[in-house]
């Protein structure tokens, strides 16, 4: 993979193809926990991790997987890969883990990892897949860090902001003002 | 034979789970110490703000009691019970103790109890409720109303949720929840009730202790 191409991927990930603004994918997670900075961040790092992990799985076993069963395998390796990113948090990061409660097992969930899955990571080698769960993963965290910021600094003068319709409105910003700098 | 792909299908999920099962023991084994110290950490820190209002003179988490299961006390696991003392008299318990049916997993609770019999009040120190609904349990009003209540206030039929008739404010779209808490803290005060001497008078078992 050539620096261009790796450039481009990120840009990918980051803005034209971000999962949280573009692909509007793992919303539930993005509007419940982005009340800090802080949680905004921790949500961000285990759902990258379990990203760029899940990805190089998955990327390594679609030689072996047959097209019917490959649902399954991606439930399982995503399952087992956010069990131990929550007994990690647990163990290293108590805080943030009761702070982030059960948003940390619900990784599971979010639709931004099995689409990867199946978008990228079942088609790719292991590197590139990889690459592109960093990529997506950092897309993701950034925006949850940016709405966590956002609705935490306007919390000081604006209550509503921490609440769920702040949430609400702060994505409904975030993907105005990309669209409007993409259209200029 | 028209089964062979559908065989090796089988053994391929059967290999993966079998790999993804051996990663998360490992995390377990890895983990399980940090963990379990954590929530010490955590459950000592919650000792002291349910006893607000209690006046005591040794140290909140040095006499620690350990009921092994079974036991009359809410939850399968073994029970703790945490005494402080005034001077040589109790002053009062505090019961760790597992509420089973909830919406979602087991929640672990901190309930402190008077040398009268009376509620100082109400942690929760771990629960998987839903969030939004269930999750109430941990906002500061809703714990406070069981502050100052004992077997006799309300009166044993008014130990319910509101829905159900008794006294105690449910949670809007989420009733199993505090079902659950309130029947936990009640089982927890007829415990007290009905095991006072024995509460106190137990001496600690020094193995249970360090552990």
């Amino acid at each position: 993979m050539t620096t261009q191409t790796l450039l481009d991927r990120f840009r990918k990930g980051l803005w034209y193809e971000n999962p949280g603004l573009v692909q509007l994918l793992g919303l539930c997670p993005l509007l419940a926990v982005t009340s800090t900075f802080v949680n905004g961040l921790g949500l961000g790092i285990a759902t990258l991790s379990v990203l760029v992990v899940s990805n190089g799985l998955v990327s390594s076993t679609r030689r072996w997987i047959r097209r019917e069963i490959r649902i399954p395998i991606y439930v399982l390796i995503i399952a087992s890969l956010v069990t131990c990113t929550e007994l990690i948090f647990k163990a290293w990061f108590p805080d943030l883990d009761r702070s982030l409660g059960i948003f940390i097992p619900l990784i599971v969930t979010n639709c931004a990892i099995v689409a990867r899955a199946e978008i990228f990571a079942s088609r790719n080698p292991v590197g590139p897949s990889m690459i592109d769960g960093l990529v997506m993963g950092s897309g993701f965290a950034l925006l949850l860090m940016a709405i966590g910021a956002f609705r935490e600094l306007l919390a000081m003068g604006w209550l509503l902001a921490v609440l769920p319709p702040g949430a609400f409105f702060s994505l409904a910003l975030a993907i105005a003002a990309k669209n409007w700098i993409d259209q200029r | 034979m028209a089964d062979a792909p559908v065989i090796r299908g089988g053994v391929t999920l059967a290999a993966i789970a079998a790999v993804c099962t051996a990663l998360v023991a490992i995390t377990f084994e890895l983990t399980d110490d940090r963990i379990e110290a954590n929530a010490q950490a955590w459950l000592e820190q919650s000792l002291l703000p349910v006893l607000a209002g209690i006046s005591f003179d040794n140290g909140v988490g040095q006499d620690r009691l350990v009921i092994p299961a079974p036991h009359e006390l809410p939850g399968n696991d073994d029970a703790v019970i945490y005494r402080v003392y005034s001077g040589e008299a109790p002053a009062a318990a505090l019961f760790v103790i597992t509420a089973r049916d909830g919406y979602s997993g087991a929640i672990r609770l901190l309930v402190g109890i008077d040398a009268g019999g009376a509620v100082t009040g109400l942690s929760v120190l771990e629960h998987r409720e839903t969030p939004g609904l269930g999750d109430g349990i941990e906002l500061p009003d809703w714990k406070q109303q069981f502050v100052g209540r004992s077997l006799g206030n309300p009166v044993s039929s008014g130990w319910k949720i509101r829905g159900d008739g008794g006294e105690f404010d449910q949670l809007t779209g989420a009733s199993v929840t505090p079902r659950a808490v309130v029947k936990a803290v009640r089982e927890t005060l007829e415990y007290y009730a009905a095991n006072r001497g024995t509460v106190f008078a137990t001496a600690i078992d020094p193995e249970k202790v360090t552990k």
